[in-house]
Order: structure tokens, then C-alpha cells, then sequence
């Protein structure tokens, strides 16, 4: 009922200031779609046009399969929750619930009726009589999201609403909204969620599937778990996953990856799958995919730091003059790590090869290779 | 070793010593800023104290010295003074103000928010030209438009009818008001109103629900201006108002100089105390909004 479908959607500031370039996005029914990307990619400006707060200059945004280009945020289906919450001042948190109803000019008894089950789903039923500057942040936050959540909107829209909380508030408010994604869900509502957030763990997390943008680009859309695993070009391998990915640059011979004056084994199964022999190559390996060993085929490395973070440990390594990050866990850590030179082998099933050129991966399975 | 210093016994009474002939120091600063505070203070006032005291003396003690307390302070300026020369009351002359200063600062609280919101809020074409007149007249000498203003009112047929007063401020003529709500404004997040529009609210209903609440203190700024730069505005009532019955406050004093009561001193400053009254008043009950108010730049929502 509330699918929204982005159709070459462009956006042009004083028609010279290209932004979006010719979004094409499908969000289904019940979604919880996630807007990914560093500042200035362009992401929140295309919530505002989602929303109807920016005007759309090119292209079409279809909500629930009516064309809402030329409609006011009203007349769309949505409801939006701010970055700085933008509750009224002067109004009490009763009143800022209820204003959206207030202007429609619903009957009082259904206004309070719906206040009070928005509060109780929010647990803000003591907050009711507050101003916005007696609310604490999450408190804040939670009151902005029950004004979207009273409207009983098709789509949410949510601008970065956990950008402005403290990390441990942050964490929570990140599973109170997908719990209530998914009970409002339960309830047959299937409101369609739009998430946008500078937050790669945000999300990971809180995502059925994500859209990678960078500057006015989709670079990718995928569920979590593909978009860590598959990732379709160089930006998304080092965008997505903590610590980042290494991406070491070399050259392709044969079978093997050469880095200075080591080689690196790539296995059957991955040069299998590679769909191209860059000439320039860059060689993607997740930290996590290292294991410390004492012998065999690996990568030797000085180790220039360890950070212990508990249960495991992150090692900065120094290869050929290129700095490799590494997680292994504590215990393998004692066990290998106190040597000068160390050895890590990379798991090949989980290396990536990426095309210097272009930023393609050409290591993908055919059917990994998303829009 | 270190040679980070350790207090011992003659460091400390050394200090003791220092911190003592700081605090001496400190006091008698103090009471020098402080006279010096009080006395330009007082001269600065003096006239104004003199003034109220001078309204309860006799006339011819007036002139006599430069001392404002009344020897035998009289009430008869203000019994007298009340009366007036005409066979109307000073209260009538106060009830005229009042009936200028309601529609005028009504009409102007109005006009200048909604020129103002638009200014700061909306595209649309010729707006850059527009603000840029606005601005324009903001410079202009108002004596350059008294003629032009004076003959178009004459044929309006508003000579002598408190319209010449009312409808330029109405319109939103007085473009300092318009300049300092959209300053306000521009300082005001835009989250707020944005929240309102994807609540349904449209563009009046966003001005009255959500931005005039916002922008209370500098709306009570325009209102007092007004008040009192109508309250204490000459020429306008001295050019477009000929009848005595509907003279404010400011003609009815110039009134009782021209007339027989040339040398009625102590009932002209009986009058022209009731007459800076009421603004004293609004002033110091709405000080604290108004000082919010003009010093709105640095303000977040």
C-alpha cells in the first residue's frame, strides 16, 4: 500500500549545483530501508523530497502508487521525525502530539483517545504535561517519534534521529524503533520505513535492506549481510564493516596477488568466480578474516600496535609499507602475537579483488551483483 | 627532582599577605566605579527629577533655584493642569492617545509579521528588489514623504480622522519593524515550521500556531516601540488632526503653551509627568522581553 518508488530523481540547486543524480530506488511495502552515506552525499536532501520539504527537480517519486511530485508533505502519507526534533516550544507535549489531528480537525474525544495510546506505546504518559525544554534528549526524541507515530502514517521518514543522543541512548532508541517497526507490522499497519544516517552500525542494524549513496550516487542497495559480504565496488567495501576493510593495492599474476615482494595464494574457488584480470588491482580483506599463525602460507608483517579491546585485540601491522588492521581474538593473540614479524592468513573465501579503475568487484558470484 | 614549588611557612604568609592587599585593592576600586557610576547617574537624571518635583511646586518657585524639592509642595498644577484651558479634561486628551496607539500597534504587530515571515520564509519573484526597498525606506528622512502622504490623505478625505495615523502602520509602512522581525527570523531554525507543514499545516496556519508563539519577544519589542513612538509622536497628530476634541496627549501639552496658560508652568510639568507615565510604566513591566527581544540575533529556538 505505501511502496516508494524513486524514478531518475534529480535535484538541482540554482541550476548549476547538481546534487542527486538520477535516483532510481524501489522501497516495498513494510520496508525498513536504510539512506547510507558520508555528509554531503546528498541523503537527507532526498528524504526532504520524499517528504515534500525540497522541491524535485527532475524525475518522479511514487508513494502507494500515486505520482506526489506536485503534493504538499500533507497529502503524502507521511510523517517525519527531525534531527533536532523540531517540537513546538510553546506547546506541551500533549499539544505537540496532537497538533497534526488539531489542524485536521478531528473530534476531541478521538484527539485524546489517540494521544493517550501513542503515550502508552512510548511510555510518555507522565510526560504528557511537560514543555519541550523540560524533555532530556531521549525523552525528546521519543515524543518526536510518537508525533509521527500518531499520524498512523503509509511511510516514516526519519532524518538522522539519533544523531543528537548520547552512545548508550543511542543503542537503545536504535532497538526501540525497530521493535516498533516490526509490532506495528504485527498489527498489519506495514508502515514503510525511511532511515537516513551517517551511521554505518545504525545501518547494519536497524535495516531490512540498505542504499549506499555517495555524492548524489546509489552505490549499492542490499540487505545488511550482502552488502558485508558482496560488497559491489570499493566505496561500499570501505564504507560498510568496523574497522574498515584493507584494501591493498598490488597486481594480479596467475593465481597468486602480488604486493611488493610478497605473493599472496588466491585459491581455486576465488579465481573461479573473477569475472575480469585487472591490471591495477586492489585486494580487499575484512580484519576479521586474519588468522594469526605460526607457520605456512601467510602474510608477513611487523606489528606496530595492538589495541586490546577485551575479547579480542586489533593489531595495526606494517606489510610492504602498507598498514594492515587485524581482529584476532585475546587468546590467539598471547599465543602468536608477541613476535616481531608477524604472520597473517587470510582466509581466500572472504578476499575480495576490486578493478583500480573503476572501483568494480570482480570477484562477485554473477548473482551477487546488486543494483 | 622537581622543581615544582612547595608551600611552605613563608610562601604562605606571603600570599596571605597579597591576597589581603588584592581585597583592599578590589574594595576601593569598587567604590570609586561605583561613585562615579552614581554621580553621572544622577546628572544624567536630574532633569527628570526636577521635572517631578518641580510639578509639585508653586509657579513662582520654579524659577527661583535649581533645587528639586518643593518648599510647600502643592497639588494645585495637577488639579489645574487636569482642567485644561478647553471644555475638555486632560483625560480626554489621554483617551485620544489611547484610541490612536490600540489600532495603530494592533495593525502594525499583524502587518509587520506577516511582511516579515514572508521575507524570511518565501521565494518569490522581485524579492531581492523588494527587501531592497523596504530597506531603502528604512533610510529615507521621514519629512521627504510628509507632503506627498499629506496630500494623498487630503484627498482620501481623511483630514482630521485618526486614518492618517492608523493605516500606514496597518500596511506595514514602518519598515524598521519588518527589518527587525525578519533579523529575528532568519535566527530561528526552520525544523519547527517544516514539522508543521508535514502536519498539515499550511502557510497561516504555520504563522499563527507555531511562529508568532516563537516569536513572542521580539513581537512585544515592536509592540512597546510602537507605543511608545506613538505615545510621544508630535508632527503626525500636529499635521493630520485640526479639532481639539481629538487631540492626544502630545498636542494637548504644546496646547496649553500657546493659550492663556503661557506661564502656568507647574501645570505643564504636572501634565507632561502623567504624560511620560504610562510609557515608564509599559517600559519597566515589559523590560525583560524587550531587552530579549532587541538583542534577538544571538538567540536559538
Amino acid at each position: 500500500m505505501a511502496q516508494v518508488q524513486l524514478k531518475n530523481l534529480e535535484k538541482t540547486y540554482n541550476n548549476t549545483n547538481k546534487v542527486v543524480h538520477g535516483l532510481n530506488l524501489d522501497i516495498h511495502d513494510g520496508e525498513f530501508m536504510v539512506l547510507v552515506g558520508p555528509s554531503g552525499c546528498a541523503k537527507s536532501t532526498t528524504l526532504r523530497m520524499i517528504a515534500g520539504l525540497e522541491d524535485i527537480t527532475g524525475g518522479d517519486i511514487i508513494i502507494g502508487g500515486q505520482r506526489v511530485n506536485d503534493l504538499t508533505p500533507s497529502k503524502r502519507q507521511i510523517a517525519m521525525v527531525f534531527q533536532n526534533y523540531a517540537l513546538y516550544p510553546h506547546m506541551k507535549v500533549r499539544g505537540n502530539l496532537s497538533f497534526g489531528l488539531r489542524i485536521a480537525g478531528r473530534p476531541k474525544a478521538e484527539i485524546a483517545a489517540a494521544v493517550d495510546k501513542v503515550a502508552a506505546i512510548l511510555e510518555i504518559e507522565t510526560l504528557l504535561d511537560r514543555l519541550p525544554k523540560q524533555l532530556s534528549g531521549g525523552q525528546a526524541q521519543r515524543v518526536a517519534l510518537g508525533r509521527a507515530l500518531i499520524k498512523n502514517p503509509g511511510v516514516f521518514l526519519f532524518d538522522e534521529p539519533l544523531s543528537n543522543l548520547d552512545a548508550k541512548l543511542r543503542a537503545s532508541m536504535r532497538v526501540r524503533i525497530t521493535d516498533l517497526h516490526r509490532q506495528l507490522k504485527a498489527e498489519g499497519n506495514s508502515p514503510t520505513v525511511v532511515y537516513v544516517t551517517h551511521d554505518q552500525t545504525e545501518a547494519m542494524t536497524m535495516g531490512d535492506r540498505i542504499c549506499v549513496m555517495q555524492a548524489g550516487r546509489i552505490m549499492q542497495v542490499a540487505t545488511p549481510k550482502e552488502l558485508y559480504n558482496a560488497p559491489a565496488n570499493l566505496f561500499v567495501a570501505g564504507f560498510i564493516g568496523t574497522p574498515e576493510m584493507n584494501l591493498v593495492e598490488g597486481a594480479m599474476d596467475g593465481g597468486e596477488f602480488v604486493m611488493g615482494g610478497q605473493r599472496l595464494a588466491l585459491g581455486n574457488e576465488l579465481t573461479g568466480r573473477l569475472s575480469g584480470q585487472p591490471d591495477n588491482a586492489v585486494l580487499g580483506i575484512r580484519p576479521q578474516q586474519f588468522s594469526l599463525v605460526s607457520e605456512g602460507p601467510a602474510l608477513h608483517a611487523k606489528l606496530v600496535n595492538a589495541e586490546f579491546m577485551g575479547h579480542e585485540v586489533y593489531m595495526h601491522a606494517d606489510c610492504e609499507g602498507r598498514r594492515l588492521i587485524s581482529v584476532v581474538g585475546a587468546a590467539e593473540f598471547e599465543a602468536r602475537g608477541h613476535s616481531d614479524v608477524i604472520r597473517l592468513r587470510p582466509d581466500p573465501k572472504t578476499l575480495h579483488i576490486f578493478d583500480k579503475a573503476d572501483g568494480r568487484n570482480v570477484s562477485l558470484q554473477p548473482r551477487g551483483i546488486a543494483a | 627532582m622537581t622543581d615544582f614549588p612547595m608551600p611552605n611557612a613563608s610562601t604562605t604568609g606571603l600570599d596571605q599577605a597579597a591576597a589581603a592587599k588584592r581585597a583592599r585593592m578590589d574594595l576601593i576600586s569598587s567604590v570609586v566605579r561605583y561613585a562615579l557610576l552614581f554621580a553621572v547617574g544622577f546628572l544624567m537624571l536630574y532633569p527628570l527629577i526636577w521635572l517631578v518635583g518641580a510639578s509639585f511646586k508653586t509657579n513662582s518657585e520654579i524659577f527661583a533655584g535649581a533645587g528639586f524639592l518643593p518648599e510647600s509642595p502643592t497639588l494645585e498644577g495637577y488639579t489645574k493642569g487636569w482642567q485644561t484651558s478647553t471644555p475638555y479634561t486632560f483625560g480626554r486628551f489621554f483617551w485620544n492617545s489611547f484610541l490612536i496607539i490600540l489600532p495603530k500597534v494592533i495593525g502594525t504587530a499583524i502587518s509587520c509579521t506577516m511582511v516579515a515571515y514572508a521575507f524570511a520564509r518565501f521565494d518569490f519573484p522581485f524579492k531581492k528588489i523588494l527587501f531592497g526597498s523596504v530597506i531603502a525606506v528604512l533610510l529615507l528622512p521621514n519629512v521627504v514623504t510628509r507632503i506627498p502622504q499629506y496630500i494623498l490623505f487630503r484627498d482620501l478625505g481623511w483630514l482630521d480622522s485618526f486614518l492618517p495615523l492608523w493605516v500606514p502602520s496597518a500596511l506595514a509602512g514602518d519598515a524598521f519593524f519588518v527589518f527587525m522581525l525578519v533579523q529575528f527570523l532568519r535566527s530561528l531554525p526552520t525544523d519547527m515550521e517544516e514539522a508543521a507543514r508535514v502536519d498539515g499545516a499550511n502557510s497561516l496556519q504555520t504563522l499563527v500556531f507555531i511562529v508568532v508563539p516563537m516569536l513572542g519577544p521580539a513581537l512585544v519589542s515592536v509592540c512597546l516601540f510602537q507605543f511608545m513612538w506613538t505615545m510621544n509622536d508630535f508632527l503626525g497628530p500636529l499635521i493630520y488632526i485640526s479639532s481639539v476634541d481629538k487631540y492626544p496627549v502630545s498636542l494637548a501639552l504644546k496646547l496649553s503653551i500657546d493659550t492663556t496658560e503661557a506661564f502656568e508652568w507647574n501645570r505643564i510639568l504636572a501634565m507632561s509627568v502623567l504624560t511620560i507615565t504610562p510609557a515608564l510604566v509599559v517600559f519597566f513591566v515589559a523590560q525583560r522581553y524587550f531587552i530579549e527581544g532587541i538583542s534577538a540575533g544571538g538567540r536559538k529556538g
